[in-house]
């Protein structure tokens, strides 16, 4: 469960900032390394952990030990133009390492705002002391920015003798999340329910996969040691309270739920009482995801025509399969081309068309889309007379097929959810007893919606 | 690049400001400036210079010199360029100790806590010396952040000085830890346990019941990192029964909720180790668990893809270990255009092994979108994978036949090259059924360049040459350019060949001469010379005899390439979410296994028996926390009860004897070998064992007999045995425990494989901490019903074997611990003598030895929750006193 250092490089591997934990890994051989890693292996042979053993060979998967035992374990993430990287020499945990990876981001950009190579320089001093309180001989311990803010500032005037500053009583306490005594003038809670679909879509139009992913998050300005209850229309609470009947018709089944952890998950085993105690300020409460089928809520068919040579032609058409009262704002379809088209002209019923040639696509952008409509655009390009035909075989292969990428569609659509799911009611109870109002809203948006061309 | 703002700015990166000649001594005088600022400065500034890997270790004392502030940061910046240098800069690292010592006695906890942890991050050994007084304070300390901090700091000192560690009796104090009324603590003191107990390959750890429900309530209060720390070691333990083994999972089960991936992989693994001890009897539960488990591992599938990454590794384990969890969900794991290329991998090779006749067509619809895509590598191991459909579903094979010669149609160079290799395979697994492709494949034999292709070609014109007209011009056509062909392509050549001439000897002969020429006498691969030389014997002598060899029936292939072995497989699972589960394989495999008692005194030996050795000069075990020293020297050793277990006539002439006993905290099986007639010396044996009641297995499947015993001659050996709950055989409800440990051992040196059982003797299984406070025992003794008792005689014992004082010392070697003697009243010359028992699996056994003067003869009475290993434990007392 353990990770001997932690360092942090630039996209080439150059370290940028590091923290060795346990001494038994040779931290500059170790940054070397990944740095020879990151510029000697092959793109596609890249795998977030890897091996790298006494002889210096690089290993992945079941080549692993091959040549005996010992080495370093390397496990990394990126992140914007950064990689996060932490070394092992044991069995660790790797879940836990990532997940360990990804939240220090979290904390990073939480402090700095961003997490790139400007902000650790300027910030080298902070991101050392939480480098020291985040983990401790390899072993994650708080990584809730709320928290380590307390006793970890920046303020650019704290070099006054500061020997006063106490542990705050939430890095040890089974509240670990929330600070004690906090106060807001105005006691106000928001909800936002954003579900995300997921859709994949065959050339021959069926759906081959689609998923709601959801989340329920919150901004709590709540004074004090706030308990809350979240009553969501959730089928099975109703069951497990024997309240079927009642709302028939209006609950939802939720395949499955992740909540933060200041959720009593016991009391949810229990009863699907969603009971907790807010952090301070933003969060995601829960997520959950849904495998019916929906349908696709933005449909799109693309007719290619390519005439090798001279021109390649499409016609798009696009509906919306959702009731006319709601609108998607802000929809993008967009429609891969081959990267050695020119002269580009468009039609289209509605909306605006770009052309995105750094990115091989046509970019169709419509402000408004209301449920129940259809659109159709229409794209010309020109094709150069030579083809990249002339190329290596496998080089012919890829200029052939990436315009085949799938289409992607981005959307959103407000005051509603896909699902149904409703929030019946949120309690807030504290001891000095103010009253708190919960403002809820709910959106959906696309997440990863793909529709493959035929 | 300065960036010219005013001092009092936050932005560090003015402190990296590139400094010219006499920077250092500039740096010193600013560090020893009175102006505080100037001096905060200058520290940043050699940290600055640290941070970008200039060496800055001469500034040692001046910077040291600016520790007594308090300063919180400036102080922090120190420490962390003391954790730095110190290591080049023994000598000076010691006049920090002061401070140390000082901070560590700071009324700010954080500055207590800072020190501790700081000191324990210092590797220089004579500073860990005064590390142990904070330390000690420390983790008793009135603040929970100091005492969670000085619980990790346990660690880090085991791994300087072990021994220092157990002097102190930090062990134990870190197993109080456990009970702390604080949730971090305990997690940290968890964390500190599993982590000495796995450096040091001895359960330190030791989850009885009273810490099991501990850390099963601390799960619900400590942090995210900390439910991993518990769920981790929850997986190391193995639940007495099924019983326990279910409530403990109930407890484990809403975790799985957790949004944190770490702990909801953790919880699959104590959830899926556990389910091995339910039995059978409990297909409910068990069905109700596997309906649990499956949406949590899809929604691992939302996160980021370097998770993703790490679950679909540990998916492929599980969907290999039960099928059952995830044969609805196939869809999920379609590759998305934009997945990463590590994922796209990961996903086919589950979409193969959960591929059905119910939704191949949608997969073979799947994996023909994917031939097309831009990557090469995926792609091929998309086609292949078409092919292993076929191989592994019969019915579906046309079909998938169907879709390769589609591809063959595309000509795309490599499509065309990896569907060649996978029909053969479907040609193996189904002979004469699909020839009539053939001629398609040979319109495409000049676009085959790869050596794996041309091969596979080959085997199949030579395999079906009766049916190609011109097979022996196709393979003419290869002939010409033999001697530059790749090795596997000239063996398929000459295999080829020589079926060709079987089949159709009158057109041939020219060929299969020139072939046997070239294989023979211009080759220098001994397999291809030897392979020649044998077919020109064969074709020689006895042409029958060559047909039969040749064109033979040959073994039916199955998609079992990517399969685990199960015992691995079954190791794995406890492993969830580890570099282990990642490699898929076991951590023996890549992880340096370190010996404890290294690093001080010169010893520093990795031999482990090097290690009990030290251990008994010193008259002191390092881990024994449960205070029960064996200094004094007249421990009784037990040893292991040697029977017969197999003769030569069932193991190629090898005689074995065998036994169980415990060493130093280790249980070992240990094997008198004879070899009575095996002709060569036995060197090496591997060894394998089958489930059993006590979940054994050894630590390593190899054993050395050094020195080598001849034939004739003898030897002994010993294998380190460990405790996995994958390793227990499931029991019938009721029944008693079966004591047989069924072996297999194979000779290395032979090849031979032979199977023997061995009775286990309980007493192997007692721990060294199975001692208990005489009101526990007495409370325990009467929680325990009546029914759970079992009584016994055992008559005719030598006279020295019912003396008292001896019956408890030889006791105690065997870790049957004496609580307390007592006379029966009015009962002239009969004295009781209660003992208490706890094997490393946490059964506890209490007994009664009830003794009368001049009799041979004892009486015992047993008390124990566990009724199913109740015998066995009668055996092992009655087998100790007759030692």
């Amino acid at each position: 469960m353990v990770a001997s250092a932690v360092f942090v490089t630039d996209l080439q591997g150059k370290a940028i900032i590091s923290r060795d934990y346990r001494g038994d890994v040779p931290l500059a051989r170790a940054i070397d390394q990944f740095q020879n890693y990151l510029a000697n292996v092959d793109e596609e042979a890249k795998k977030p952990v890897f091996h790298i053993d006494s002889n210096g060979e690089i290993s992945v998967g079941e080549e692993v030990g091959a040549n005996g035992v010992g080495g370093e374990h390397f496990v990394y993430v990126a992140h914007q133009n950064v990689y996060l990287c932490a070394v092992t020499t044991k069995n660790s945990n790797v879940a836990l390492i990532l997940t360990f990876l990804f939240r220090l981001a979290q904390v990073f950009k939480d402090y700095f705002g961003s997490l790139e190579e400007e902000s650790i320089r300027d910030n080298f001093v902070v991101i050392y002391e939480l480098l020291d309180e985040t983990m401790d001989h390899g072993m994650p311990q708080s990584l809730d920015s709320n928290i380590l803010r307390t006793f970890i500032t920046q303020d650019a005037n704290r070099m006054a003798e500061n020997s006063n500053s106490k542990p705050p009583v939430a890095l040890t306490n089974a509240v670990s999340w929330r600070a004690e005594g906090i106060k807001h003038k105005k006691n106000e809670i928001f909800l936002d329910v954003v579900e995300k679909l997921n859709l994949l879509v065959a050339a021959n139009g069926s759906v081959l996969h689609s998923e709601i992913n959801g989340a329920v998050k919150m901004r709590s300005f709540l004074s004090g040691m706030p308990e809350l209850k979240l009553g969501l229309n959730d089928k099975l609470m109703f069951e497990a309270t024997g309240r079927s009947n009642q709302a028939k018709g209006k609950s939802v089944e939720l395949e499955d739920i992740k909540f933060h952890q200041c959720v009593r998950l016991a009391r949810f085993e229990n009863d699907r009482t969603i009971s907790f105690i807010p952090p301070d300020g933003e969060f995601d409460l829960m997520t959950y995801r849904l495998n019916t089928q929906v349908k696709p809520l933005i449909w799109v068919e693309a007719v290619v025509e390519p005439h090798k040579g001279s021109r390649i032609e499409y016609m798009i058409k696009t509906r919306s399969n959702f009731k006319s009262r709601s609108v998607a704002n802000n929809v993008e379809i967009i429609i891969p081309v081959p990267p050695d088209v020119d002269s580009p002209s468009f039609k289209s019923s509605v909306g605006s068309v770009t052309y995105l040639p750094d990115k091989d696509a046509i970019v169709w952008n419509i402000k408004q889309f209301h449920g129940g409509r259809e659109y159709l655009m229409r794209a010309h390009f020109g094709l150069p007379s030579i083809s990249r035909r002339d190329d290596a075989d496998d080089g012919k292969k890829k200029g052939e097929n990436s315009w085949k990428a799938p289409i992607r569609v981005k959307f959103e659509i407000p005051y509603f959810t896909v699902s149904g799911i409703q929030v019946r009611y949120l309690k807030i109870i504290e001891k000095s007893g103010y009253q708190a109002l919960p403002w809820v809203r709910y959106i959906t948006a696309h997440g990863d919606y793909q529709l493959r061309m035929a | 690049m300065p960036k010219g703002k005013d001092s009092s700015n936050a932005n560090d990166s003015r402190f990296f400001t590139t400094q010219k000649k006499g920077e250092l001594h500039e740096l010193r005088m600013e560090l020893h400036a009175t102006e505080k600022q100037v001096k905060v400065d200058a520290v940043k500034k050699v940290i600055a210079s640290m941070t970008v890997g200039k060496d800055v270790s001469s500034l040692f004392t001046d910077v040291l010199n600016c520790v007594q502030t308090g300063n919180i940061e400036l102080k922090k910046l120190v420490y962390l360029y003391l954790i730095n240098y110190a290591k080049t800069q023994p000598e000076l690292t010691l006049l920090a100790v002061n401070t140390f010592v000082k901070d560590s006695n700071d009324p700010n906890p954080l500055i207590r806590a800072l020190a501790v942890r700081t000191m324990g991050c210092i590797r220089v050994d004579r500073i860990t010396e005064y590390l142990c007084e904070p330390l000690g304070r420390a983790l008793r300390d009135e603040d929970p952040y100091v005492r969670k901090t000085a619980a990790v700091c346990v660690a880090k000192l085991y791994d300087i000085a072990p021994d220092l560690v157990a002097e102190r009796g930090f062990l134990e104090t870190l197993h109080d830890l456990i009970s702390d009324s604080n949730p971090s603590v305990v997690a940290n003191a968890v964390a500190a346990l599993s982590e000495i107990a796995e450096a040091s390959g001895k359960d330190v750890m030791k989850i009885s019941a009273a810490v099991l429900q501990k850390l099963l309530a601390a799960l619900n209060e400590c942090t995210e990192w900390g439910q991993v720390f518990i769920l981790d070691s929850l997986a190391k333990y193995t639940p007495a029964d099924g019983r326990e083994a279910e409530g403990i999972i109930e407890r484990v089960t809403p975790r799985l909720q957790h949004a944190n991936s770490a702990v909801v992989m953790s919880a699959v693994k104590v959830i899926l180790s556990y389910m091995e001890l339910m039995g059978s009897s409990n297909s409910d539960a068990i069905r109700a668990l596997t309906r649990k488990l499956a949406p949590p591992l899809v929604t691992l599938l939302n996160s980021e893809p370097e998770i993703q990454y790490v679950a679909l590794r540990n998916i492929n384990l599980i969907v290999q270990k039960r099928p059952h969890i995830l044969e609805n969900e196939i869809k999920v794991f379609f590759c998305k255009y934009n997945d990463p290329i590590y994922v796209k991998m990961e996903k086919l090779e589950i979409i193969i092994k959960l591929v059905s006749e119910k939704n191949i067509d949608q997969v073979l619809l799947e994996l023909k979108e994917y031939s097309t895509e831009v990557d090469v590598d995926f792609v091929r191991k998309a086609v292949s994978a078409i092919g292993r459909c076929a191989v592994k579903l019969e019915r579906a094979a046309e079909r998938c036949i169907g879709v390769l010669l589609e591809l063959i149609q595309t000509k795309v160079n490599y499509v065309v090259q990896e569907s060649v290799i996978v029909i053969k395979d479907i040609f193996r697994r189904y002979p004469n059924r699909y020839e009539s492709i053939i001629a398609t494949l040979c319109d495409n034999l000049d676009t085959l360049d790869e050596p794996l292709a041309r091969a596979s070609m080959i085997w199949i014109i030579g395999e079906y040459a009766e049916r190609i007209d011109n097979a022996d011009e196709l393979l003419d056509t290869f002939l010409e350019t033999f001697e530059e062909e790749d090795p596997a392509v000239q063996l398929q050549l000459l295999t080829a060949t020589v079926k060709c001439f079987l089949k159709n000897p009158e057109d041939t002969q020219d060929m299969v001469q020139r072939v046997l020429d070239l294989a023979t006498e211009e080759s220098d691969n001994p397999d291809l010379r030897d392979r020649g030389f044998i077919y020109w014997r064969l074709l020689s002598t006895d042409p029958e005899a060559a047909k039969m060899v040749v064109l033979g029936d040959k073994p039916v292939i199955e998609d079992d390439i990517f399969k685990l072995d199960p015992s691995l497989l079954n190791s794995l699972i406890g492993q969830i979410a580890t570099l282990s589960s990642v490699y898929h394989k076991p951590p023996d495999a890549f992880v340096v296994r370190r010996a404890a008692g290294t690093g001080l005194g010169g010893d520093e030996d990795d031999d482990e028996d090097d290690y009990e050795a030290e251990n008994d000069v010193g008259g002191e075990d390092l881990l024994d926390i449960g205070g029960m020293g064996i200094s004094d020297g007249g421990l009784y050793e037990p040893k292991a009860p040697m029977n017969k277990v197999v003769g030569p006539e069932k193991s190629n002439g090898i005689e074995v004897h065998a036994g169980f006993r415990q060493l130093n905290g280790t249980i070992r099986l240990e094997m008198d070998i004879q070899n009575i007639s095996s002709q060569a010396s036995v060197h090496g044996l591997a060894i394998q064992l089958n489930k059993n009641s006590f979940g054994l297995s050894p630590a390593s499947q190899q054993i050395v007999c050094n020195p080598p015993i001849p034939t004739g001659g003898s030897g002994s050996a010993a294998v380190e045995l460990v405790v996995t709950p994958s390793m227990l055989a499931p029991m019938p409800p009721g029944q008693p425990a079966n004591p047989q440990v069924q072996v297999a051992i194979k000779n290395m040196a032979t090849g031979n494989v032979f199977y023997f059982a061995v009775i286990f003797n309980l007493d192997a299984l007692f721990s060294q901490d199975g001692t208990m406070e005489r009101s526990a025992f007495i409370e325990t003794w009467k929680s325990i019903d009546d029914r759970n008792e079992l009584y016994g005689t055992v008559s005719d014992l030598p006279p020295s074997n019912v003396d008292i004082e001896s019956v408890i010392n030889k006791f105690k070697g065997y870790n049957c611990f004496f609580i307390a003697r007592r006379p029966v009243p009015n009962a002239e010359g009969q004295e009781v003598v209660y003992f208490s028992m706890r094997t490393v699996t946490n059964m506890e056994f209490l007994a009664e030895l009830t003794f009368k003067q001049g009799v041979n003869a004892t009486k015992i009475c047993l008390k124990t929750e566990k009724a199913a290993y109740a015998p066995l434990a009668k055996a092992a007392l009655e087998s100790m006193l007759r030692a």
